[in-house]
């Protein structure tokens, strides 16, 4: 048994020198340059809502991930969002895009199997995650400040 | 007849008689174009679902390669085959649109020389005539269930593999003229702690040298017996590090000898990672490219070890490592 382990250790380390590493740097430089590009859109689009139509900078945020949203659904939809993603992998993934694109990719995908059992759940079942924690995270923190508060604060 | 304790020598020498390979729009792209008896330029194959398609790609190449021999489809005995959807459905359905009598195997990307293996095995031993045997696999429908939705835009790493969309099958008779199967070896389950689903090729390199070695020792032969040794689907990283680990254990391959299926059938250009897997990979490269150049002169013997990664997306998920299994099959030409 030690034997075993001892043996598949030494393949792994030999295989790992043989393998084509993730380029981390030039990665992150795309994640950057894409990640950073698709704000700059958004800033543009609350740009234009509170200039054209009668938003301010705190309501601007809502139609412009709308916006955004709807985007990112025409270029799912058209297969292009994937093939970004492979570019810019945290840059399309972090942004609202990316999560949009968790949403619709799923519900695309699991419509032959009816939508009720496909799309309905399916839908969330890579963006589940980011709800289940965002909200826990927001109850935790909530949580904290309260009882800050009730302490008396600062 | 059993030589050692997993490799059988086939005396009748049961003889490949004629191939089907059908791919889709992107294998139409690579260099293997040519290959390829009929290829479709639309990835559902106007189906309802990439599972359909892939049954459609399967009994496609099973009617192509019926016209292509004179074996009659009532003459075939039995139809060995298999793919990577859950239970081996697309490959259930083919075999009821095809009505032959139907064994269904599981191998994963090695199922192509496991159902070659048993087929030659069957036919050696008198229990058939005629043998259909073959693989489909589909990359919508195989991302669909191991990997995220198609369009979803994750980033996959410099060792992942791109699974062809295709079938190649091949009707294997008793005995006539052709490329002939000599021997088969039967692999383990080898499995040495590799996690990464998206580093097939490295999980199933160690099993392609085991199998490799206990072929070689009990058919009691070397590596200039074969001109070509052929692996299924082990992507550049794995090509490269069981080329490496052969001549660690004193099996000093060339270069141009040990060939990989999956860095075959894609071109350079075409964004595919390490390179391509999926039960279709070695079956259409296999049946489609190399056996055609056998055919015609190329060279004489060839070693075909599919190899496959037997691990399920449930598994993977449970943290458990990825067993891999190789299976050889030699075919001679006189």
């Amino acid at each position: 048994m030690a034997d075993q382990k001892n043996k598949a250790k030494q393949y792994q380390s030999f295989e790992d020198k043989r393998e084509t590493k993730r380029p981390i740097l030039l990665n992150c430089v795309k994640a950057f340059l894409v990640g950073g590009f698709i704000c700059l859109i958004g800033q543009v689009i609350t740009t234009f809502y509170i200039y054209y139509f009668d938003f301010t900078e705190q309501t601007a945020g809502n139609p412009t991930t709308a916006t955004l949203i709807f985007i990112t659904m025409i270029l799912t939809g058209f297969g292009l969002y994937n093939r970004l993603g492979q570019f810019a992998g945290a840059g399309s993934a972090v942004p609202v895009t990316g999560f949009g694109n968790a949403v619709i990719s799923a519900a695309m995908e699991h419509r032959t199997e009816g939508f009720i059992l496909g799309v309905g759940t399916n839908m969330f079942k890579l963006a589940g995650p980011v709800i289940v924690y965002g909200v826990f995270a927001a109850f935790v923190i909530a949580l904290i400040k309260t009882i800050f508060l009730q302490l008396g604060g600062l | 007849m059993l030589q050692g304790k997993q490799t059988w020598e086939f005396q009748n020498r049961p003889v490949i008689l004629s191939t089907g390979i059908t791919g889709g729009p992107f294998e139409a792209e690579g260099p293997l174009r040519s290959d390829f008896d009929y290829l479709f330029d639309d990835g559902w194959l106007k189906e309802k679902t990439f599972e359909k398609a892939q049954q459609r790609l399967m009994e496609e190449a099973v009617e192509i390669a019926l016209q292509k021999s004179p074996v009659e489809k009532e003459q075939v005995n039995f139809f060995i085959s298999g793919d990577l959807i859950n239970q081996i459905t697309p490959t259930t359905f083919s075999a009821k649109t095809l009505a032959m009598p139907y064994i269904g195997l599981f191998g994963a990307c090695a199922t192509s020389t496991e159902g070659l293996a048993l087929s030659a095995a069957l036919l050696d031993g008198g229990f058939a005539d005629f043998i259909v045997s073959g693989s489909a696999s589909h990359h919508a429908a195989a991302e669909k269930q191991f990997r995220y939705p198609n369009d979803y835009g994750g980033q996959k790493p410099p060792t992942a593999q791109w699974t062809v969309t295709g079938a190649g099958c091949a009707i294997i008779g008793k005995q006539g003229h052709g490329p002939a199967i000599t021997s088969a070896t039967i692999g383990k389950v080898v499995d040495m702690g590799i996690t990464d689903p998206f580093n097939m090729g490295g999980a199933m390199a160690p099993a392609a040298v085991e199998t490799i070695q206990t072929h070689f020792k009990e058919r009691n032969v070397d590596e200039n017996y074969y001109d070509l040794i052929i692996t299924g689907d082990l992507g550049k990283i794995g090509r490269k590090t069981s080329f490496d680990l052969l001549k660690q254990q004193g099996i000093q391959l060339e270069d141009k000898q040990y060939v990989d299926c999956g860095m075959t059938i894609y071109g350079p250009d075409q964004p595919v990672q390490s390179g391509a897997s999926g039960t279709a990979c070695s079956a259409i490269v296999m049946y489609g490219h190399f056996l055609k150049r056998m055919i015609q002169g190329e060279f004489k013997r060839m070693l075909l070890v599919a190899t496959g990664s037997l691990h399920s997306p449930l598994s993977v998920q449970q943290k458990d490592s990825i067993p891999a299994i190789a299976h050889a099959v030699s075919i001679e030409m006189e």
